[in-house]
């Protein structure tokens, strides 16, 4: 008798595992990854300003690709922000002090979180106001209909008479 | 009354709508400057092959055209013969910083193209370019005679951009 060369497939049982397996190792691939755009090089040494950098490039936008944060932008400019960002940090600024400068350079258009004030009033309380706008209507409506369910008109002469009328009818 | 109520819909789409339509109109690449009527950033520049440099103080006292271009960047190229033009006619004092560019390729640009800057002020660091609020090359910022910022042309100039835009404003601040 000869000796398999390779193992033979295994019975379905296991193969279904397998199946499994393969599916949530195409998952797993399939997952975004974060774009590592911070480049070891630029890292601070200190892992506490490092981290206020890191959340702070997470709240600039890059310029160049408009819907990026610097943090996950590849971008030259992105980087050099980086860099500039950790730079203001190790010289001893605060975080409001580094979004200022920034916003001082590149308008408010800088901070992918708009600034509330009177201009973004709109932007800001827009949303929730016809929300509560349309709340309010719904409201209205629901009662104004359950009022109608609850209490029909009541009947005027004209219809009591030909109702005593039918009921009359009926008995006879 | 009650009517009208159910005109409300339509109201309020249409002011919606009569509002993106606005908001759409225009180019959405160009970015309003921050600095508009601030005073230029400081900053003080290395020259190119040993010429002298170019310092916020050497824009003062006249209206002066600040021009943010490098060796790498084509559409640099397309102003270029624009930016000749406004040299040799020399009415406006036009400056140039070389940004984020190796000053040999720079050398070599301005020796082929012609080099309309009176003076030129590198910005390997791009840090100055970052002060300016310059998000990409070529930007051109109109610099008042009291070193104030006035306009910032994001992209090449054109030659309606030149007509439109520049020439009056430049006119208005008595440049030429």
């Amino acid at each position: 008798m000869r000796a398999a060369p390779f193992p033979s497939p295994r019975p379905s049982p296991a193969s279904g595992r397998g199946r499994i397996l393969a599916l949530l190792c195409l998952i797993l691939a399939l997952l975004p990854l974060p774009a590592l755009a911070v480049l070891p090089s630029e890292r601070l040494a200190d892992p506490a300003l490092e981290a206020r950098a890191r959340a702070l490039s997470r709240e600039l936008r890059c310029l160049v690709c408009r819907n990026e944060s610097i943090d996950d932008s590849s971008a030259d400019l992105a980087h050099d922000l980086r860099v500039l960002v950790r730079e203001r940090l190790k010289a001893g600024d605060s975080d409001a002090q580094v979004l200022a400068y920034l916003t001082s350079r590149y308008g408010d258009f800088v901070l992918l979180r708009p600034p509330v004030q009177p201009d973004t009033w709109l932007l800001w309380f827009g949303p929730p106001a016809l929300l509560c706008l349309g709340g309010v209507g719904l409201a209205f409506a629901l009662r104004r209909r359950r009022g109608a369910a609850a209490e029909p008109a009541p009947l005027s002469a004209e219809e009591r008479q030909r109702l005593e009328r039918l009921m009359r009818e009926e008995e006879a | 009354m009650r009517r009208l109520l159910f005109l409300l819909p339509v109201a309020l789409f249409a002011v919606i709508a009569g509002y993106f339509t606005l908001g759409l109109r225009g180019d959405p690449s160009l970015l309003p400057s921050a600095l508009i009527d601030k005073p230029a950033p400081d900053f003080a520049l290395p020259g190119l092959g040993g010429k002298p440099g170019l310092a916020r103080a050497d824009l003062a006292g006249r209206v002066a055209l600040v021009n943010f271009f490098a060796s790498w960047c084509a559409p640099c190229r397309t102003e270029h013969p624009l930016l000749m033009r406004l040299a040799e006619e020399g009415k406006v004092a036009l400056y140039g910083i070389d940004y984020k560019d190796k000053p040999e390729d720079a050398a070599r640009l301005l020796a082929q193209l012609g080099d309309p800057y009176r003076r030129i002020g590198v910005d390997r660091e791009g840090r100055t370019a970052i002060d300016f609020g310059v998000y990409g090359v070529p930007e051109t910022y109109v610099v008042d005679a009291a070193g104030r910022i006035r306009y910032r042309q994001v992209g090449p100039i054109s030659a309606a951009d030149w007509e439109r835009k520049l020439l009056p404003l430049l006119q208005k601040l008595g440049a030429s």
